[in-house]
């Protein structure tokens, strides 16, 4: 250690402390990178950070619920405090759940914030996908971490789906249900798989203890595992940027992590923190005391699975009821929409990146991010799918649907199942219009609505975009500028 | 514009958005029940035998049923036979305003504030259990009910078509099994023993009085069950529950992040960001 490391008792506590560290660690180079670090600060990159926070508290209540939740399907007689249900039998998982929401301190709050937490998580993560998407944020040198994040996704998505049906309740059970049907929809292997995982036939003895230790564990795990390595790429390969002033495929402009960007994440923390707090405290979710104690025998209007499955329940809905029987073997109804369907988005979803580089053949690396509008056909492409799974989406709400406004469930499933062959191309063909129109106004010489193009350049002086991009020119009529994103 | 102009400006949309809210989630339109009556009989049921009551009930008849019910209650195209209906069914279907009925004949009646006043109910109520042999309005006794055994009789039987929370849902091809919220002791007892539209009857067979009543007191308790959870959104499970997590949740928390983060660009480093004549002039700009 060198003479001005030496310490003296005015060095304060925090200074020490770190010099400790330090002498053991090594990691005084390492923290001073990183905090050093410069971060592109566009809005939309807090939206993955949102997904980050939103999971950090799913973790936090969800540590919390496991202090007091058991996981056996092991019959008692519940004698809580919630007296509609004293003295009726159920599954000691389903009891300590009540006694959760009933008798424990904090518990129902707590219950209620981990699964508006889930909810959001997800909601947040496909934002942030659409971000990436639509961005190119996905192209060379990242195509890894987009294959991280789907990994990320599908885990999530299982897993949320795995705890909602941990508690035992009707409506969880109804879920599970439907799962094992789907499972031994699969032609050939279906069978043995599903009464490998469930332990037999539906619902098997062990099943709620299996999906404990996948919930809090495996899973989680997993999920974990991917998500630092999702953020170490980010660091290694630095975040991408849109186009401006000063920016380049070589460099970063933006904030330092200390303190303006460290500032900005622990507010977005705070944010989602008492975004999902206040959710929890004041509006109820999944009141299961409600639901009853799982019975295999009964079943409840209205049973649906938390938002992020409701695309799959949607497909289920508005498929035909196909099947097919070929050489001894029969291809069920549910298989199409329950078991193609999500291997087929996934698969596509995850090799995206590939797909594009071999249509645009363009496989240099990008750090500088696409406008959504400087490529139409991407955007169409997902504008598109996105109409497409948003029909599926409400097809899974289509009974809710029809009590709600009043009409047939019948006539709602043909009209889903209409949308769902003409809005898809119809909502990609406008986005392609409006891509190309909002294109042509940035573009110089588009004469027909901005004459004016002589007088930008001392309004805008130096900031402008077009000191890196020539062609680039904004919009001259304050009237039309709605939605563009400016200042 | 001073802020604080624009902050009154924005205490209607604050108003309405709220009022707007609270009838979403919370509102669930409670039973207005008249001390005296708890169970929702409404009617004398001592008068019921009453010619003159019978014979009031037949002027009322011809004048708003006979159209569909046909002279004497024998039916009609546009109406089902009610000759032995009862005083169960007339009771059940006037009392929670389902008669007269307001659509189609062949639409599924809905629930609507009588169309008859307390007298003329009983009135009609007198002369339809004097067309026949029908089911008469039944003697609820909640107290005879057991709580628990009613919860699993109904998540048994009566939660698959008006769901466990007893919000109600869909049927096939327009049909619907209604919510339960405001339906009265008598009129639930009534429901299962006539079985209105689509709903199977509940036969003395299949079901003692005494569970009918456990039923009742079940359904009874879940609409004075408070929601400890906030908002009750409803009680229709995840469909609200993802539209709040979509809309307020995320769409609340995107919107916050919009407002703290750099929106345009391509601009350069901010500290001169010199305001456009467009913003300037829109009162657009920050």
């Amino acid at each position: 250690m060198t003479a001005a490391g030496a310490l003296t008792k005015a060095t304060p506590l925090s200074r020490r402390t770190a010099r400790w560290l330090d002498a053991r660690l090594g990691a005084a180079s390492f923290v001073r990178k990183a905090l050093d670090k410069v971060f592109p600060d566009h809005w939309s990159f807090l939206l993955g950070e949102l997904a980050l926070w939103s999971f950090v508290i799913l973790i936090a209540t969800g540590v919390y619920l496991t202090f007091f939740f058991d996981a056996s399907v092991e019959e008692i007689v519940y004698q809580g405090s919630y007296v509609p249900l004293q003295g009726v039998e159920m599954s000691r998982a389903y009891a300590s759940a009540l006694d959760l929401s009933f008798d424990v301190r904090a518990g129902l709050v707590m219950r209620q914030v981990h699964h508006w937490a889930a909810n959001v998580y997800l909601a947040t993560t496909v934002v942030h996908l659409m971000r990436i998407f639509f961005t190119g944020a996905f192209r060379r040198p990242r195509e890894l971490n987009w294959l991280l994040g789907v990994g990320m996704l599908i885990l999530s998505i299982v897993n949320g789906f795995v705890g909602y049906s941990l508690l035992d309740d009707q409506l969880s059970g109804t879920g599970l249900r439907i799962a094992y049907n789907i499972a031994i929809s699969i032609p050939v292997g279906g069978t043995w798989l599903a009464s490998l995982f469930f332990g037999g036939e539906f619902p098997g003895p062990d099943l709620i203890e299996r999906l404990y230790v996948i919930h809090i564990l495996l899973l989680p795990a997993v999920i974990i595992a991917l998500l630092g390595a999702h953020l170490a790429l980010v660091a290694r390969q630095r975040h991408t940027q849109f186009s401006g002033p000063g920016r380049t495929e070589r460099n970063v402009v933006g904030e330092r992590v200390w303190p303006t960007f460290a500032a900005k994440g622990t507010a977005a923390f705070f944010l989602t923190a008492a975004m999902l707090c206040a959710l929890g405290g004041l509006a109820q979710i999944n009141p299961i005391w409600l639901y009853g104690p799982f019975r295999p025998a009964e079943v409840s209007a209205a049973s649906q699975p938390d938002w992020y499955m409701g695309w799959l329940d949607g497909a289920l809905r508005l498929w035909p009821s196909w099947e097919i029987r070929a050489f001894g073997f029969e291809l069920p109804t549910p298989f199409y929409p329950s078991v193609l369907l999500p291997g087929v988005t996934f698969a596509l979803l995850a090799l995206w990146p590939f797909l594009e580089a071999r249509i645009t053949k363009d496989r240099r690396e990008h750090h500088l991010l696409d406008r959504p509008r400087d490529r139409p056909l991407r955007t169409a492409l997902g504008v598109a799918t996105l109409a497409f799974y948003t029909v599926l989406f409400f097809g899974g709400a289509s009974d809710v649907l029809a009590v709600t406004f009043q009409t047939s469930v019948n006539a709602l499933f043909r009209a889903f199942r209409t949308a769902l062959l003409v809005l898809p191309p119809v909502a990609g063909f406008v986005a392609y219009r409006l891509c190309r129109e909002l294109a042509r106004r940035d573009r110089p010489g588009a004469t027909d609505e901005a004459p004016a193009v002589a007088p930008a350049a001392p309004e805008d002086g130096a900031s402008h975009r077009r000191a890196i991009e020539p062609e680039d020119e904004p919009e001259r009529d304050p009237a039309s500028t709605a939605g563009v994103p400016r200042g | 514009m001073g802020s604080r102009a624009r902050h009154l400006r924005l205490v209607p949309v604050v108003a309405a958005a709220s009022v707007a809210l609270a009838a979403l989630l919370g509102a669930r339109a409670g039973a207005v029940e008249e001390e005296h009556d708890p169970l929702g009989y409404v009617v004398d049921r001592a008068a019921l035998d009453d010619p003159a009551t019978v014979a009031e009930g037949a002027e009322l008849f011809r004048i708003g049923c006979v159209s569909c019910h046909g002279p004497g209650g024998v039916g009609s195209p546009r109406g089902p036979a009610i000759t032995d209906a009862g005083a169960a069914s007339a009771h059940f279907y006037l009392t929670s305003g389902r008669m007269p009925h307001a659509g189609a004949p062949d639409e599924q009646a809905r629930r609507k504030p009588p169309a008859y006043t307390h007298e003329e109910i009983e009135d009609l109520v007198a002369y339809v259990a004097s067309l026949g042999e029908g089911p008469e309005i039944p003697d609820v006794h909640l107290e005879e009910g057991d709580l628990q055994e009613g919860g699993d009789l109904f998540r048994g039987n009566c939660a698959a078509c008006h769901s466990a929370t007893g919000a109600g849902g869909a049927l096939s091809y327009g049909q619907h099994a209604p919510s339960l919220d405001v339906a009265t002791p008598v009129q639930i007892y009534e429901a299962m023993i006539i079985g209105p539209g689509q709903m199977p009857v509940f036969s003395p067979e299949a079901f003692s009085e005494e569970e009918l009543n456990s039923i009742v007191r079940y359904v009874e308790t879940l609409q004075g069950l408070g929601d400890p959870g906030g908002f009750s959104l409803g009680r229709i499970g995840p469909i609200p529950e993802g539209f709040v997590a979509l809309v307020i949740g995320t769409g609340g928390m995107m919107l916050t992040v919009f407002l703290i983060g750099r929106r345009r660009h391509g601009e350069a480093e901010p500290p001169s960001e010199p305001v456009r004549p467009a913003d300037a002039s829109t009162g657009a700009g920050r």
